[in-house]
This record gives C-alpha cells, sequence and structure tokens, in this order.
C-alpha cells in the first residue's frame, strides 16, 4: 500500500504518548522534534527534490513565528488568523525572492540564500519597535482552535503531532505525482526538464514558496508553543542545522527527512550533558554519516537492511538493481 | 492532426543566424522539412549540427533569421513553450533524469499531456489518481514501441548505455510530438544496437511523426534517411536525396581527410 509507511509512523507517534504520558523526554523533546520534522520535510522539497539549496530557510521560520506574535500580542488578533498571515507572508516573500535567486545554481545559491536569512535575522535584531530587539517579543496568548485553547505540554505534543503528519502526508503526495516527477527531473536535469514542457523556473518558484509555506507554519506554531520568540531561533546556525536535518536523514526522502529532523532533536537533548562538546561531536556525526551513509541515516540504515536480507536469502531479489538514492545523491546546482 | 496544406513543409527555418562572441556558428541556415519525413543533418565536426538543434529547441536565442514550425514562428520562444507547440529531442550527452525509474522518466515525458495542479496533488484528489495511471499508461506505450517494456521499473542509472540511449528516445515519443529531433542516437552504440535503432527510427516514422537527426554513422544515415542536409562552417553546403548527397563533389571535398567514409 502506498501509504503504509505513513500509517506505521502515525501509529507511532500517536502510541508514545499513551506509553509515556508523563514522560518529559518524549512529549517535550518530541514536540520540538516535530515542529523540526515539518520543517525538515518542507525543505526537502526544495534540496532533496528539486536538487536546490536555501541555506537561509530559518528566516520563513522565523517571519511565521514573529508574523504570529507581533499580531497576537500588539493588534490582538486571534490566533488562526495570524498564522494565515504569517503564511501570506512567507509565501508572498518567497515568491518575489525565488525568480532572481534560484536562477543561481550551487554555491551561487547558497551564498544568496544565506545572504536572505542573515538580512531577516539583522531585522529580527534590529527593528525594536516591532520585534522587540534581541530580548524577543514575550506573553504570545496561547493558540484557540474555534473555541478549544492548546494548553499544556500534552496538547502541544498532539497538535504539533498532527501538524507533523499533515506536513509528511502532503510532501508524500506532491512527490508521488506529476508535480513530484517534475520537481526531480529539475533536479536530474534542467535541460532535459524544460525539452518535456517544464517550465522549471515556475517549478523551482513553487517549489521555494512551498517549503517557504511549511517554514512559516512550523514558525507560527512554535511562537504560540513557546509563548516567546527571539531572533536567536531563526539565525543562521539553524538555517544550516536544516539543512543537516535534511542530509542526515536521506535527501529525497519525505520520512529520511523526518527522521533526520527527529534524530538531530534528541541527539541535541542527548546532548545537553556535554554542553561544551556538543558542536564537535554534532560535526564529527555529520562527518561519519556523508563517510559511510551518503545516502542519509534513514535511506542507507534501511538499503543496508534490504541488502543484509538478501544476502540471507530473504526479502525479494531484485536484480541489476542499483539503488535510486545513489543516483539521486548529486551536487544540488551541477550542471547538465 | 495535420492542419497544413501538403505543400507547406512542417518546418521551415530561414537566414537562421546563431553566432558565439564573434564566431559564427550558424551562418544563415535555410533547409526546410516536410511531414513524415527521415531527414538526417550531417557535416564534418564542428559544422554546427548541435548548434541547430539547440537553436530549434530555444536553448539558444539565435539572433537573426526565421524558425516557421506548422505555421507558427518559434524563434525567441523558451524551450518549454517549443516543447509544447510538438518538437521533442535527445541528447547528444546523456540528459537522463539518472534519479528516477525508467517509466518514471518516460511519465516525465508526458508532462505536457499532464494537467494536475500542485493543490491537487498535494491533496491527492481523485483526478490525480485518474491522471497517475492515465500517465503510466501512455509511458507504457512509448515503452513498448522501443522494447523497453522489461525494464520499465530498473533505475534509469543502471541500464547499459544502448538502453539508456533509448529511454532517452522513449521519453521524448511520450510527448506525442509531431517532430522529433535525435541528435548522435547511434554514437556508442555496437553494430547490432545501430541495426535495431534504424528499425526503431523507422517505426517511428511509420507512427506519424517526423524526425531530423543528426548522425556521424553513415550507414545508418544513408539507410534510413529520405533527405540529407550537409552542413559545413555553419552554412548549408547540400541537400537532397542520399544517393545525391553522395555523388556532390562539394561534400565530397568537405569529407576529404576526414575519417568519414561512405559506404551504403
Amino acid at each position: 500500500m502506498r501509504l503504509a509507511g505513513f500509517y506505521g509512523f502515525a501509529a507511532l507517534v500517536v502510541l508514545l504518548p499513551l506509553l509515556f504520558p508523563n514522560d518529559y523526554f518524549v512529549i517535550v523533546v518530541g514536540a520540538s522534534a516535530g515542529l523540526h520534522a515539518i520543517l525538515a520535510v518542507g525543505l526537502n522539497l526544495l534540496v532533496g527534490y528539486a536538487g536546490q539549496i536555501s541555506l537561509g530557510h530559518a528566516a520563513f521560520f522565523g517571519m511565521g513565528a514573529y508574523a504570529s506574535a507581533i499580531l497576537t500580542t500588539r493588534f490582538g488578533w486571534p490566533g488562526l488568523l495570524a498564522l494565515l498571515a504569517g503564511l501570506l507572508v512567507a509565501g508572498l516573500l518567497a515568491w518575489l525572492l525565488a525568480r532572481p535567486i534560484l536562477r543561481l545554481r550551487g554555491h551561487y545559491l547558497a551564498m544568496a540564500t544565506l545572504g536572505f536569512g542573515v538580512i531577516v535575522h539583522v531585522i529580527l535584531v534590529q527593528a525594536t519597535d516591532w520585534t522587540g530587539g534581541p530580548d524577543g517579543l514575550s506573553g504570545i496568548p496561547p493558540l484557540n482552535l474555534s473555541g478549544w485553547t492548546v494548553e499544556g505540554d500534552l496538547q502541544w505534543y498532539g497538535v504539533i503531532a498532527a501538524a507533523m503528519l499533515l506536513a509528511i502526508w502532503l510532501s508524500l503526495n506532491l512527490v508521488d505525482s506529476q508535480i513530484g516527477r517534475a520537481l526531480r527531473a529539475v533536479h536530474g536535469s534542467e535541460f532535459a526538464a524544460q525539452m518535456m514542457g517544464i517550465d522549471t523556473a515556475s517549478a523551482k518558484t513553487r517549489v521555494f514558496v512551498v517549503s517557504a509555506l511549511f517554514a512559516a507554519f512550523a514558525g507560527s506554531l512554535f511562537a504560540h508553543q513557546q509563548a516567546f520568540v527571539s531572533p536567536d531561533s531563526f539565525n543562521l546556525a539553524v538555517s544550516v542545522e536544516l539543512v543537516t536535518m535534511v542530509v542526515l536523514g536521506g535527501i529525497a526522502s519525505t520520512f529520511g527527512a523526518a527522521c533526520g529532523a527527529i534524530a538531530l532533536t534528541l541527539l541535541r537533548q542527548g546532548l545537553v550533558v556535554f554542553e561544551d562538546y556538543e558542536m564537535l561531536i554534532h560535526g564529527a556525526l555529520l562527518m561519519a554519516v556523508m563517510i559511510f551513509l551518503p545516502q542519509g541515516l534513514f535511506v542507507g540504515l534501511g538499503q543496508a537492511l534490504r541488502t543484509g536480507l538478501r544476502r540471507c536469502g530473504l526479502g525479494r531479489r531484485r536484480d541489476r538493481h542499483r539503488s535510486l538514492s545513489t543516483a539521486g545523491v548529486q551536487d544540488p546546482g551541477s550542471p547538465p | 492532426m495535420n492542419a497544413l496544406s501538403p505543400s507547406t513543409p512542417l518546418l521551415r527555418v530561414e537566414g537562421l543566424e546563431q553566432s558565439f562572441g564573434g564566431v559564427m556558428a550558424l551562418a544563415g541556415v535555410s533547409f526546410q522539412l516536410d511531414e513524415g519525413v527521415i531527414q538526417a543533418v550531417i557535416g564534418p565536426n564542428g559544422a554546427g549540427k548541435t548548434t541547430l538543434f539547440n537553436a530549434l529547441c530555444g536553448f539558444y536565442r539565435p539572433s537573426a533569421g526565421s524558425i516557421r514550425f506548422a505555421g507558427q514562428e518559434l524563434r525567441g520562444l523558451p524551450p518549454y513553450r517549443i516543447a509544447a507547440h510538438g518538437i521533442a529531442r535527445t541528447f547528444q550527452n546523456l540528459q537522463l533524469f539518472f534519479n528516477m525509474t525508467v517509466i518514471e522518466n518516460v511519465m516525465v515525458g508526458c508532462h505536457l499531456r499532464a494537467r494536475t495542479r500542485w493543490l491537487a496533488a498535494a491533496l491527492r484528489l481523485p483526478q490525480v489518481r485518474r491522471e497517475e495511471r492515465q500517465l503510466r499508461q501512455w509511458a507504457r506505450e512509448a515503452l513498448t514501441l522501443c522494447d523497453l517494456a522489461d525494464w520499465a521499473e530498473q533505475s534509469a542509472g543502471a541500464l547499459p548505455y544502448g538502453l539508456m540511449k533509448r529511454v532517452e528516445i522513449a521519453r521524448a515519443l511520450a510527448a506525442r510530438p509531431r517532430l522529433l529531433l535525435l541528435d548522435e542516437p547511434a554514437a556508442g552504440l555496437n553494430d547490432t544496437e545501430t541495426l535495431a535503432l534504424r528499425e526503431l527510427i523507422a517505426r517511428i516514422r511509420a507512427s506519424g511523426v517526423t524526425v531530423l537527426l543528426v548522425e556521424h554513422h553513415m550507414p545508418l544515415v544513408m539507410g534510413v534517411s529520405d533527405r540529407l542536409l550537409v552542413l559545413d562552417y555553419g552554412s548549408v553546403l547540400a541537400e537532397g536525396a542520399p544517393a545525391e548527397i553522395q555523388a556532390d563533389p562539394r561534400v565530397i571535398a568537405a569529407y576529404l581527410g576526414g575519417a568519414v567514409h561512405y559506404a551504403v
């Protein structure tokens, strides 16, 4: 069945809080991991499938968060309306930015998106009247969903889990359609994609907008969940971490991206004890994955498992099979 | 399907010019192509054959001239709009989507016939499911025409070279083009594969597609083409039936000293 993996994953997400209802690690870190998964799944559409890069994605995350924060605290907007406004702002900006920026390839695209992320971060720090500057904005009211106010860690876990599953479902659907194939075609050979009648500039613009929408959505939820936002949550390090999640999990795999996000979030929590060495271990891990499992942790381990089963005479035998993902991992901007 | 009168050519190229920093790669190329014909473009290396293809497809913006296809001017259009007019092509250097299976590659080829929008796809509406089945069906037909049905679910990157070239043809045909441009389809193929290619090109023409090919493999060119266009230094040196071209002293002179020999 097409969505078998999805249902299995959903069951696990629902089961966890039932098994550990009072476990801080499961509920709070789980919610944080879910938010990161939404971000990573959205970014994976752009990076993994369309083969473009964005080192400024935290900016869209921040836009959603600050739109919700500013509109609810200063203008008294209802949370859902502020969330929609955040989506609109981030989507519009992504759309305006996409045409000029996505003409660039490889390192140039990376630099341009990085620059964009830095600019947005600087604005968040400097526009003190609106954003509260480096101190951020606090007192963000809880999210109200048509009468139900989301309160407490467990409820937030539920809301974020539902949002994450929605994001994964949308992404799986998109990828498994002509739209997804067109995106992968842009990644595979932009030259040939155009000759198949694909308006590659438009496809890249749209996927950029969609991934910005995923990020802004996660940002709005984040602002309400934390009741506080500050620019530090949306700086360059966060953008890099998001790309790391996508790569760690396995590029061009929706579950890979989600699992990469979850794994990295858990890892960071686990490394809190080694505070001073966090970046060191983080970096070493990334290097190890790149060297030993270039397809990513999730995809790579899945493949190793299948190969192992086959060697033991179990599992389906597929002759002449070379992994899709091996071929899929190319330099995002490599020219035809 | 054909709204043109018998006397109007499918493709009429006039005075096409393309220069790269002062070098005239195409110096006023004019020719025409009738519907249902297999025409080959030959000429020594650097004669402008691939440049001509890239100009026809919109990858280059020719500085002068006209490209009239089925009565419409194509010069200056981007490649994806030219494809929509009914021109498909293969590439001299393989441009397969190595990150996909064979059938997915060919399904991308059906893109012009797909109607799915982003929102519908994300929500997996019923029409998207229907279209998926339809595209798969069309792709299978193109694969069958190219004898690739058995390879449908293989990763495109795992195929032998000769089959990869064939997938490119299937992918181009999946767009249901009126004109198919083949850029060196026999390059890198062995004799058996070349023979099969020759048979495939004839089959493609029989299915109602006009073929324009660039090729160095002279036995194939002479055997399969109705017409030949000889380019040299970016201009048309000669045009005619294979027998006329073989007897043309200018063509023989242009090729003298080269490694190419005619053998039919």
